[in-house]
């Protein structure tokens, strides 16, 4: 991070903004704030350039066309893979996190080239579309309370050798691969399935980035006042389903 | 095609007299009004029943993702001015509510239908109709609805070969691109304030460039279709540039747009914009939307807003702050069970409302303003918010089920 100013790049809210997904980032910019940081919050259209000095890119979950168009202008565009090798932060959801994959199958059912910047490779499900709300244990490593989410998504995504499990579910599906992982990390790329949108139920996970952003162990209080009613809630609603 | 002038055949006059049975013991069971599930058994005996019901009516078939209930009310209105209309105005809106409420329809010239968005296609195809009227398409309930764009491309498809004139609003570009395939389209400037479905071109996947009023693909030169008919500020301008003033009960810019669109569909059937208009001032609260009822002693006016187009647009009918103003938001099945959406609505527009919040998920709501850095208070209750809001009267704003939780409490 540059001065005392942090960049939060919002990436393609034109093709990957679907399921609420700008309440990550007014979250992620709220809660820098309350720190007394001061944010340049960049959002950037899929007609122009990915910056590549950006702190903390999100990404967020998109309809299965947007999401073959948003790959294929990432990939063409080269910008996110520059700022990940700087050293940048990216959090991504659904779509999203297909997209940083190696592949994904589109919409029009073929194999479609991601990022590369996790190792997990998504195919498409053959069982029921997962739709519901999770609760996950996210990787002791990171330090997070419990993963309350909701998930909507078809595809099922293996994660490789390099690429670590975000979480694993209690409830719901998570990657889909029936061994109970949910999303996946690797450094600083991050990727989940988890809607909610997750920041709003997971405020930790925005405090994580920005930890990794200024690069310090712990960042002065926020008020969680009403986050903290809604995980206390979701949490209780998931497990004990009506 | 008007008038009983061909008699049903003796199949679909059982299937009508056995969904007659069927409703009448589902409402004495005291589940509901007994349209759906008599609309259901009388499919289920005449499959074709629909199209025969259909046969001895001139229908407009009207569909959107916001709109759909408010707007078939203002057409039935203004082609009460030319013949007996049959309306499935309680927006029952899938083929068993149609069926239901045609067949109740005595010796109606006119069907006016609303139809759910996933069904047009079909109904479109069973009923022959004369009209098709398309307002909008934004996202609503992702957990289960078909995607925005896909909707789109359904409706293109299914009218494709229809001989219905397509009455579209030009200012949704998704409405446009389901309606050009069409060969018989009047295009109405309708206005759409929500735009973030339309970003990228339904037909080639282009970024959509949107200066002022106007939009276009630069990549495949999709763009805006020149309208005939106009909203313009309070008045409707017609095809010879007449303008004509809206005088509604209904508030709200939406609602102008509904009257413009319904003033056109009116034409097609022969009726005048002028005498179509001033009929649709009759128009009051539409299931229990718009009302004003008094509780507590305290003025409420009661708002459906379902997603975020429709919170959009309900927001600019409001009365300034420091009005208060009641949120109820619930996540049951008709609602969808997903929250994320309140992420896409514009509540910082709330800014300076003395704001209430309740229904099954106000916490979620609660986050939602917390992080817009607006003052909120959460409630248990409808009486409790009630009780605690400042003089004026109250805008309550809820979500399908919460709406009807509402008007259950208030006694609507």
């Amino acid at each position: 991070m540059s001065d005392n100013s942090l960049r939060l790049v919002w990436v393609y809210p034109d093709l990957l903004s679907t399921y609420g997904d700008q309440g990550n980032v007014l979250v992620v910019e709220r809660r820098a704030r309350q720190r007394g940081l001061d944010v340049q919050r960049v959002d950037v259209r899929s007609d122009q350039p990915i910056p590549t000095s950006g702190d903390i890119y999100l990404i967020g979950g998109g309809e299965d066309r947007p999401q073959r168009l948003a790959a294929e202008r990432l990939l063409r565009d080269g910008g996110l893979e520059r700022a990940v090798s700087n050293g940048a932060i990216v959090f991504s959801v659904c779509a999203g996190y297909q997209i940083l994959g190696n592949e994904f199958v589109n919409d029009m059912g073929e194999r479609q080239q991601g990022l590369g910047l996790l190792d997990v490779v998504t195919v498409r499900g053959e069982g029921e579309r997962c739709v519901g709300d999770v609760l996950a244990d996210i990787d002791p490593q990171l330090g997070l309370p419990q993963l309350t989410g909701f998930e909507n998504h078809q595809g099922v995504t293996h994660l490789g050798p390099t690429a670590k499990p975000f979480a694993r579910v209690r409830l719901g599906r998570g990657n889909g691969t029936g061994d109970g992982t949910e999303g996946a990390y690797n450094d600083t790329v991050f990727g989940t399935y988890m809607h909610g949108p997750v920041m709003a139920r997971n405020p930790q996970i925005a405090d994580l980035l920005l930890k990794l952003a200024l690069d310090v162990n712990a960042l002065p209080p926020a008020d969680d006042r009403w986050y903290e009613a809604l995980r206390a809630e979701r949490i209780a609603a998931a497990t004990q389903p009506a | 095609m008007a008038g009983n002038t061909e008699p049903l055949s003796p199949r679909a006059k059982l299937a009508v007299t056995a969904g007659k049975a069927a409703a009448a013991v589902s409402r004495a069971a005291g589940r509901g009004s007994g349209s759906v599930i008599g609309g259901r058994v009388a499919l289920k005996l005449d499959p074709d029943l629909l199209g025969a019901l259909a046969q001895h009516l001139d229908v407009v078939l009207v569909s959107a993702t916001n709109g759909k209930t408010t707007t078939t009310r203002l057409i039935a209105e203004a082609l009460r001015a030319s013949g007996p209309v049959v309306s499935n105005a309680l927006g029952a809106n899938m083929p068993a509510g149609i069926t239901s409420a045609l067949a109740g329809g005595g010796d109606a010239k006119y069907g006016v239908i609303e139809v759910d968005e996933k069904y047009l296609a079909t109904v479109a195809r069973d009923v022959t109709p004369k009209a098709i009227a398309l307002l909008n398409l934004s996202r609503d309930q992702l957990d289960r609805a078909a995607e925005t764009r896909m909707l789109a491309e359904k409706w293109r498809e299914g009218l494709a070969g229809s001989k219905a004139v397509i009455v579209a609003n030009c200012d949704d570009p998704l409405i446009v691109w389901a309606a050009s395939s069409s060969q018989n389209v009047v295009w109405v400037a309708a206005g759409q304030e929500w735009k973030d479905d339309a970003w990228s071109c339904p037909s080639c996947g282009g970024v959509m460039q949107r200066p002022g009023d106007d939009w276009y693909c630069a990549e495949c030169g999709f763009r805006r279709p020149t309208p005939t008919w106009a909203l313009s500020g309070d008045h409707v301008l017609d095809p010879h540039g007449s303008a004509w003033p809206i005088r509604l009960q209904l508030p709200g810019r939406a609602n102008k747009a509904n009257a413009a669109t319904s003033a056109a569909v009116a034409a097609v059937f022969g009726v005048p914009p002028q005498v179509a208009l001033e009929r649709m001032y009759q128009v009051q609260a539409v299931a229990g939307r718009y009302d004003v009822v008094t509780f507590q002693g305290r003025q409420l006016r009661l708002l459906l807003a379902k997603n975020p187009a429709g919170w959009l647009e309900t927001f600019s009918l409001i009365d300034p702050a420091p009005a208060p103003v009641v949120l109820s938001v619930n996540a049951r099945g008709a609602d969808g069970t997903d929250t994320s959406w309140l992420w896409d609505v514009d509540y910082p527009r709330l800014a300076g409302h003395p704001i209430f919040v309740i229904g099954d998920r106000k916490l979620d709501l609660a986050v939602r303003l917390d992080v817009a850095g607006l003052d909120f208070r959460v409630c248990e209750t409808l009486d409790e918010a009630v009780q605690l809001a400042p003089p004026g009267q109250i805008e309550l704003i809820a979500n399908y089920t919460a709406f009807q939780d509402v008007r259950r409490r208030v006694g609507n």
